[in-house]
């Protein structure tokens, strides 16, 4: 579906994406992962042909920079900054795009605009819009001609914990029913939510390519568990667990434990075993 | 390939947005206002009125003409990228399927529509006055002027655009286009008179340099359609009119167009090689 090669984008003297090639596989839902100024956003500027670029892009078979009318017809884009023309309500915003997009006269647009909860607001001029409904109207224009692709920028970056979850839930719907994703962020929980991959980039630079649930072992990252125990077990709870190599401290209501990826569980399992009840714990 | 259906669409956004513009209507008012006072004053000038009305009218119009129309063109085109791209709208029109063309083409000519709009409802609010008083004079003179004013809001909002396209800021942008102006209306008479003073420019010399400024050419294309000679501008005015004849009016037009399309023509090249930023 998506075919990027040696994907290279210089601002000056700053290379801010660096040889980069990947696929994306139709139905597959592909995470850019990474700092900020790890090049995410370029290479998602690159992928719409916003900004001229070396290397090829080809996108269902079309290149994108020959054929960037066709491209952007397959695709719907939701940018990081969510700036629309503010003076238009949310219906001229829709009725534009729309019409931008070639939407047949008299398209019916009432159901997408109610699954995304837009229709009580469709006469609001859009700079009156909290950012989780302009979060929501960027869905709505990304989905109107009903592109295969989705391509998101940060796409939750403006949202609240609640708002964000909403966004998620339904970006997860979209992707069950097949839509293709290509989307940057920041945000680990995002990405192991949505991602069948991610390729981590690092100073423009493709890192790591691999599914969510091997990212931490690829990345050798060690988790940090506080569990919360009643006082009396605190001290066996030490002792069970240094028997069994884990680097633990004591830490006021409880112990820390240093904890190799994928092996969170293995902790759990063995204070159990050795009848040590856990009040509570939280992962760092 | 172009697609006239995405540049209609684009172009009815931008006559949109400049009805909501409060600098193009303060033009447009200010434009109208202006006119109406000069044929005022030409009529009454003329000790009875209606005698030559549209003529006289004309004559006044043309410096009034050269101070607002570039002013409008040349702010309002700067702004029309510029702007956009510093509000980040930019970047989401053409990650829609519209080449920069396409949207460059539909800016222009939406901007173009509103301030010819503007343009002829200052005219047409002139013409009326005249009418009223009786004046029905030279009318072909006045359209005539009409028509040429439209060129040069074209040769305006194409340096505009060509400005816009080379900065990031809205600002800097409008800041370009003042410079551009000021050069254009103020230093142009000037220039041309020391550089002809300094380097002993001959007549034919001196006329091919006030071809160079748009707005000269205008001037020159102006009188030339009120007074069907150039005796008027002195000496260069009868080299150009004993060397080009009745080839003269063409050549006039043709470098008011040239003027349109080469600005136009350079900022498409500049836009698509920077992208949208």
């Amino acid at each position: 579906m998506i075919e990027v090669t040696h994907l290279t984008r210089r601002f000056g003297n700053l290379t801010a994406v660096d040889d980069l090639s990947f696929t994306v596989q139709p139905g597959e839902a592909v995470a850019l992962w990474g700092a900020n100024g790890a090049g995410k956003t370029t290479a998602v500027r690159c992928l719409l042909n916003l900004i001229p670029f070396e290397g090829q892009i080809t996108i269902a078979g079309l290149d994108v920079r020959q054929q960037s009318k066709a491209v952007r017809k397959r695709i719907g884009f939701v940018p990081q900054e969510l700036n629309f023309h503010d003076d238009l309500t949310v219906s001229e915003t829709v009725t534009f795009y729309g019409r931008l997009r070639k939407l047949p006269h008299g398209t019916d647009l009432t159901p997408l605009l109610t699954r995304l909860e837009l229709l009580p607001h469709i006469n609001k001029p859009v700079r009156d819009l909290s950012g989780g409904l302009k979060q929501r109207l960027a869905l709505a224009l990304a989905l109107l001609a009903d592109p295969p692709i989705l391509i998101l920028d940060e796409p939750t970056a403006n949202l609240d914990i609640r708002a964000r979850e909403e966004f998620l839930l339904f970006l997860h719907t979209l992707k069950q029913e097949g839509k293709t994703f290509v989307f940057s962020s920041h945000r680990l929980e995002e990405i192991t939510a949505l991602a069948d991959r991610v390729l981590l980039l690092e100073a423009g630079k493709l890192v790591i390519d691999t599914p969510p649930h091997e990212l931490e072992r690829r990345l050798g990252w060690e988790t940090t568990l506080h569990l919360y125990l009643p006082e009396p077990t605190i001290e066996p709870a030490l002792q069970t667990l240094t028997r069994f190599g884990m680097p633990v401290s004591r830490n006021g209501r409880g112990v820390r434990v240093q904890v190799a990826p994928g092996k969170k569980g293995q902790v759990l399992r063995v204070l159990h075993e050795a009848g040590i009840a856990i009040e509570d714990f939280t992962v760092e | 390939m172009i697609d006239l259906a995405t540049v209609f669409i684009l172009a009815q956004k931008e006559l949109r947005d400049a009805r909501r513009n409060r600098w193009f209507l303060l033009y447009a008012v200010a434009f109208a206002g202006l006119s109406l006072g000069l044929a005022a004053l030409a009529l009454s000038g003329a000790g009875n009125y209606g005698l030559a009305g549209f003529g006289r009218t004309s004559a006044s119009l043309i410096n009034l003409i050269l101070l607002i129309v570039p002013l409008m063109g040349l702010t309002l085109g700067a702004l029309s990228l510029a702007g956009e791209r510093e509000k980040g709208t930019l970047l989401y029109l053409l990650a829609q399927p519209i080449t920069q063309v396409e949207l460059l083409l539909g800016k222009f000519i939406g901007l173009a529509l509103a301030l010819m709009a503007a343009i002829a409802l200052g005219f047409g609010l002139t013409g009326l006055l005249i009418g009223v008083n009786g004046g029905g004079a030279q009318v072909t003179t006045y359209l005539g002027l009409l028509l040429l004013t439209c060129l040069l809001v074209l040769v305006s909002l194409s340096l505009g655009f060509l400005l816009s396209a080379l900065v990031q800021r809205g600002a800097t942008a409008v800041g370009l286009a003042l410079f551009l102006w000021l050069g254009l209306t103020i230093f142009g008479d000037l220039g041309l008179m020391g550089t002809a003073l300094i380097l002993r420019l001959d007549v034919g010399q001196l006329f091919a340099l006030a071809l160079i400024n748009p707005l000269q050419l205008f001037k020159i294309t102006a009188v030339f359609n009120i007074r069907q000679n150039l005796e008027l501008l002195g000496p260069a005015g009868i080299y150009a009119i004993r060397t080009y004849g009745s080839q003269l009016l063409p050549l006039l037009i043709g470098l008011l167009t040239l003027w349109v399309i080469l600005p136009f023509l350079a900022a498409i090249q500049l836009f698509k090689r920077k992208g949208v930023l």
